[in-house]
């Protein structure tokens, strides 16, 4: 018990990986791709973040109260990381409505089959319709 | 027993408090019929949950710049709660959600 | 109140928080109504974000908390307006995936066997770089906020990079959704919030309350934004959460008056200025510090004093950085509105 302790946000870390890479090899809809890709990449943020807490230290702000001060390393890292995350997002955002445009789904089985050579072109028949 | 103490013991009763209207909350989140109850069953977390939770936490800090602040968020969470309410109740009103009145449990027989 | 927390309750905190994700994670995976799997996902960036204030990354955590429960759900939430919101049933038998994740799993969770327990000081990362920092960087640089030294001065040409990436990104976006409509002349100016489905009507039927909320909010927001800009170099804070912070409270008015009223306060081309504009003053900084002598973006040369250098090189390079970061979300925003509003329009007839 105590190993899975010591270990624990490893073990959900990856957990959490393989549950965003299940969504985004197994489900179709490119929407729920995407956000499996974010839940994918935030298991990241997790899995670096979590080495640089030391238990009894505080946020590295140095004060004169505090001697012991977490690594600040990942915190580096990881910041530049989300934010280049999000402008990934958007950019995943724009092409899916522009597929939505140009094919009338989102589901990934549609787009295929009506992209798929010698194919005539289904002209947003297949459920495209807006809520 | 010293005022420090009483201080700590209010302290810590505050927090129980608040964790417990926090859990009744949830409770009633996931209890209730439809959506109106329920988002009024959340509305005890954001008002005595939080409240009691930056109580507790303020009468362990005493006077300083931490329990002003806890003051600024109980007022800021006080301001958007609500405001965030009454727009999810809109929307779901304009997307045709209705509360489930007594009139119409009434062919089920007697409330549980 | 002394901070530092005993074990027992890191741990316990840690736990919940992991195990809360968990459940949100699994719920994207099964349900299958679009709504609640963007809101789960705003939910899981939420608890994520509380996570890493609990490892002391309080930084990363404000930044996390903006992007991800912020910007990321307003934007899949505006996608989702243009397209269905309910998930096709599944087609594929998930087989060969749960094999592919069970492999996957079983392999990093061997792996992971090896990574020093949680919370341990004397683990190997803690052993190299990081004293160096934590002893250098309040008196090399005089910020005490360490992350931002680093972010800003150590590390500098890798945060020139990322904010060249968000740049990019931005473009990216830009390309797609205005390259086609420009010929009809750019971003469209947007009426009142409308309905979706392209009444005009007022989306909400009643919005004094949240005209008059959001009207409390908004300088609150904006000023916070200016805080957490200008004061990162003392606490949690610096350009990155400062960008998100005022574009979300450009979004917050855009969504309650609608985007026409939000292109007043914020015009669509001063918008698509700032967008370069941020990596400009920060290579710029670089440059400025070659021609006082120094290497590309030595600040130490700004100033006649290594420390003000540093000081006045760091607040350059953070202003570059919310320049960029704001005006790319809002441009971003800007884009998928302009969208909605063209789509509306076509739809119309017109």
């Amino acid at each position: 018990m105590n190993v899975v302790l010591a270990h624990l946000n490893a073990y959900v870390a990856v957990f959490l990986m393989v549950t965003g890479l299940f969504t985004v090899v197994n489900r179709g809809n490119l929407i729920k791709k995407l956000v499996g890709l974010s839940i994918f990449q935030t298991s990241v943020y997790l899995l670096y973040l979590s080495p640089g807490k030391i238990i009894g230290g505080t946020a590295p702000i140095i004060a004169d109260r505090y001697e012991i001060y977490s690594n600040p390393l990942p915190h580096v890292l990881i910041l530049t990381a989300i934010v280049v995350g999000v402008a990934t997002l958007a950019l995943g955002l724009a092409l899916v409505v522009r597929i939505q445009e140009a094919y009338g789904s989102i589901e990934e089985d549609d787009v295929h089959r009506q992209s798929a050579p010698g194919e005539a072109r289904q002209g947003g028949a297949n459920g495209g319709e807006a809520p | 027993m010293s005022p420090d103490d009483i201080l700590e013991i209010a302290s810590g009763a505050c927090l129980v408090l608040g964790a417990a209207f926090v859990v009744i909350g949830a409770l009633g989140l996931l209890r209730f019929p439809d959506l109106f109850a329920r988002v009024h069953a959340a509305s005890l977390i954001d008002t005595l949950g939080i409240g009691f939770l930056a109580l507790g936490m303020g009468l362990h800090a005493g006077w300083s710049q931490v329990s002003l602040k806890l003051g600024f968020i109980v007022a800021l969470v006080g301001l958007t709660s609500p405001v965030a309410t009454h727009a999810l109740a809109q929307a779901a009103l304009h997307a045709g959600e209705r509360p489930v009145l007594r009139s119409d449990r009434r062919d089920e027989g007697p409330l549980p | 109140m002394t901070g530092v927390t005993s074990e027992s309750i890191v741990l316990f905190v840690n736990t919940a928080l992991l195990l809360l994700m968990c459940a949100a994670a699994l719920g994207v995976v099964r349900l299958r109504n679009l709504f609640a799997v963007v809101m789960l996902g705003g939910v899981y960036s939420f608890l994520m974000a509380s996570l890493m204030v609990a490892l002391d990354a309080v930084d990363v955590g404000m930044t996390e908390t903006a992007v991800g429960a912020g910007i990321s759900v307003v934007l899949m939430l505006s996608v989702l307006g243009l397209t269905k919101t309910r998930e096709a049933a599944p087609r594929h038998r998930p087989l060969v995936a749960l094999v592919v994740s069970a492999v996957v799993a079983v392999s990093l969770l061997y792996a992971s066997g090896d990574l020093p327990p949680f919370g341990d000081p004397a683990a190997p990362a803690h052993q190299h770089v990081a004293p160096e920092y934590l002893a250098r960087a309040p008196v090399e640089t005089g910020a005490p906020n360490i992350v931002t030294a680093v972010l800003a001065s150590y590390r500098g040409y890798d945060t020139l990079g990322e904010t060249a990436v968000i740049l990019t990104g931005g473009i990216g976006v830009l390309v797609l959704l205005l390259g086609a409509r420009r010929r009809r002349g750019g971003v469209r100016q947007g009426g009142a919030g409308e309905s979706p489905e392209g009444t005009g009507a007022p989306m909400l039927r009643d919005t004094v309350i949240l005209r008059v909320g959001a009207k409390i909010l908004l300088p609150f927001i904006l000023l916070f934004a200016l805080y957490v800009q200008f004061h990162g170099d003392f606490g949690p804070g610096g350009g990155f959460q400062a960008g998100v912070a005022a574009a979300t409270g450009v979004v917050l008015y855009a969504l309650v008056f609608g985007v026409a009223s939000a292109q007043r306060v914020a015009p669509v081309r001063v918008v698509l200025v700032m967008v370069p504009l941020g990596v400009l003053i920060y290579a710029g900084t670089g440059l400025a510090g070659m021609l006082a002598g120094g290497n590309y973006l030595d600040y130490s040369v700004l100033a006649h004093d290594p420390v003000h250098g540093q000081h006045w090189g760091i607040f350059a390079v953070e202003s570059g950085v919310f320049v960029t970061v704001s005006g790319t979300m809002l441009a971003i925003f800007y884009a998928f509105a302009g969208r909605r509003q063209a789509r509306e329009e076509e739809g119309a007839g017109r």
